[in-house]
């Protein structure tokens, strides 16, 4: 009855693919390749045929310059604490969920409430509950905790401003990872906890040899997501410092990026900056990817 | 017995730690609730409150009446339910051909489509922009496009491993009665993996509705603003006008939230069936 053919779905698999694969064309790999070119000329985006071919130049003045390297570190040094929270805390607020707990919709509901929340609204939210005089935090910190002297100005400060947006990113981040992590929880085999606890395993142990190994892809994944959405920050960092304030120290490498294409308008500085970052973003997640392969092999 | 009240111990135990953390997610919502009833003279009062002495609906009544609100409004919803609708078509179109069909080079094709993953799309802000300008797409449609564009890769990926899911009997039996491809695809595939079209729509309905660089410089007409826009706009213009802010802002966040709980209830469910597990 049943006759395996060596066949090909050429025609239908073209016209499936075929919207996809425009927008992807026009807005994606286009604009990736145009981009790359740019990052070469000192690019006049009124007269493009005016540009100058400068080679690296773009490359090198962004490397060389001081601003851009703090932006680096400032993006490194976000991008490092907030995932290390956030993975930790995404999964023992999973590991919590994951039970057999009253009212464990509403929770699942409510860890997940700062997710769906728009970043340009708790960005401004967060300026707010940090502000210099009357704040909130000022005010919880100062009066009733009494562990600061006097009302700390965040966002004046080259150092504190990253205070408020490392921990805006935590509170917003923590229920996605939550949610992924429990996903994963929920994959793991229920029989394997059983024959763990027939052996005389406790939850410890459970955790550790049969959680644990379990969740590596999931992790990895987390991972991997979430350093590009570290790497990639933009919003609160524009919004908290208006883009670098005080002094240019506080930008994220895309708020530079913006700033120098849409502000002095070099858009072929700004492409060199964003091709740094895709590069280092891209060999970044090259390695994890690498490691997760390693993980389910 | 010990050991039932020890585990009703533990319990309780993590039920209070549950609470606590609940406590902290929700306090800056709780505090943008609340400020935006209070009256102005209150804003910056000494010690803030989080349940203020008076209450008042000014704050929504001169915030949602000025600045055209409600048009950025409806912006924002026609470009959010539009980009929606197409990112779910496109990507499962294109999940559908990569859980499903057979042709040389459909892997490669799969990994460059996921390099969109790596690739931040802020970074692409500048030949897009080109790209629009040179289209004549500083316009609703130039959003659309880039955002559904955005949200492919990923869309996509998580697609491809739900529709893997999809048993392939049920198949067997469309071709059988003759259905191609096309009756497979929206009779079979579509049906059965609701719960992963359902994390689609909450991811991109979430993403375009918030979106704020590349709306910042693709729309430079004011009367086409979405809401992300205005607010940012707005705050900067009125720097100490925080109750009316709020207002916009929690007005702004109701269409995200009846959405997620639309679709929620597919939610981890969803996820759990994607291609997480490697």
């Amino acid at each position: 009855m049943h006759t395996k053919r060596h066949y090909s779905d050429l025609i239908p698999a073209i016209i499936f693919l075929l919207p996809g694969l425009v927008l992807f064309a026009l807005f994606f790999v286009g604009p990736m390749m145009y981009s790359l070119r740019i990052s070469f000329f000192e690019w006049k985006i009124v007269h493009p045929e005016q540009s100058i071919f400068v080679g690296f130049e773009n490359y090198r003045r962004a490397l060389s310059d001081p601003i851009f390297q703090r932006a680096v570190l400032n993006t490194l040094a976000y991008t490092v604490i907030t995932v290390a929270v956030k993975m930790i805390l995404g999964l023992c607020v999973a590991l919590l969920l994951n039970q057999q707990l009253p009212g464990q919709t509403f929770f699942r509901v409510a860890y997940y409430l700062p997710v769906i929340t728009s970043w340009v609204i708790v960005s401004l939210l967060f300026e707010y509950m940090f502000n210099g005089q009357a704040g909130l935090v000022n005010y919880i910190l100062k009066d009733f905790l009494r562990i600061i002297p006097k009302d700390i100005i965040w966002f004046a400060d080259e150092y504190l401003t990253l205070v408020p947006i490392i921990l805006l990113d935590i509170w917003k981040g923590v229920g996605w990872a939550a949610i992924i992590f429990l996903a994963g929880l929920q994959a793991i085999p229920a029989e394997l906890y059983e024959a763990a606890r027939v052996d005389g395993a406790d939850s410890a142990t459970q955790l550790r040899y049969i959680t644990w190994p379990l969740l590596g892809p999931t992790t990895i994944f987390l991972v991997v997501v979430l350093v590009i959405g570290g790497l990639n920050a933009y919003v609160p960092f524009q919004l908290m410092t208006n883009g670098g304030d005080p002094l240019d120290l506080t930008h994220s490498v895309l708020t530079l990026m913006y700033e120098a294409t849409f502000g002095r308008i070099d858009f072929g500085y700004g492409a060199a900056i964003s091709y740094l970052l895709t590069g280092f973003v891209f060999i970044v997640s090259l390695v994890e990817l690498r490691l997760m392969k390693q993980q389910a092999a | 017995m010990n050991r039932k009240t020890q585990q009703n111990f533990e319990k309780v135990l993590k039920l209070i730690i549950l609470t606590l953390g609940l406590g902290l997610v929700l306090l800056p919502i709780w505090y943008m609730i609340v400020t935006s009833f209070k009256p102005q003279t209150m804003i910056f009062e000494l010690p803030p409150r989080l349940w203020p002495q008076t209450w008042t609906l000014k704050n929504y009544i001169v915030a949602l009446g000025k600045d055209k609100f409600g048009l950025y409004f409806m912006n924002s919803a026609k470009v959010a339910i539009i980009s929606t609708l197409l990112t779910v078509l496109v990507s499962s179109m294109l999940a559908f051909v990569f859980a499903r069909l057979r042709f040389r080079g459909k892997e490669t094709l799969f990994y460059i489509f996921l390099l969109g993953m790596m690739v931040p799309p802020v970074m692409l802000i500048i030949p897009q922009f080109i790209v629009a300008k040179w289209l004549n797409l500083f316009n609703h449609t130039g959003l659309i496009l880039v955002y559904t564009t955005m949200n492919i890769s990923m869309q996509t990926f998580l697609l491809r491993g739900i529709f893997e899911n999809v048993p392939r009997d049920l198949e067997e039996a469309a071709l059988i009665d003759g259905g191609g491809p096309w009756t497979i695809f929206w009779r079979i595939i579509l049906p059965l993996s609701w719960h992963g079209i359902s994390v689609v729509i909450i991811n991109t309905f979430l993403y375009s509705w918030e979106e704020f660089a590349w709306a910042n410089v693709a729309i430079k007409n004011s009367s086409q603003r979405t809401l992300p826009i205005a607010i940012a706009l707005f705050q900067s213009e009125h720097l100490t006008e925080w109750g009316q802010v709020f207002a916009a802002s929690l007005v702004a966040l109701v269409p995200v939230l009846i959405i997620f709980i639309i679709f929620q209830r597919h939610f981890v469910q969803g996820i759990s069936t994607t291609g997480l597990k490697g």
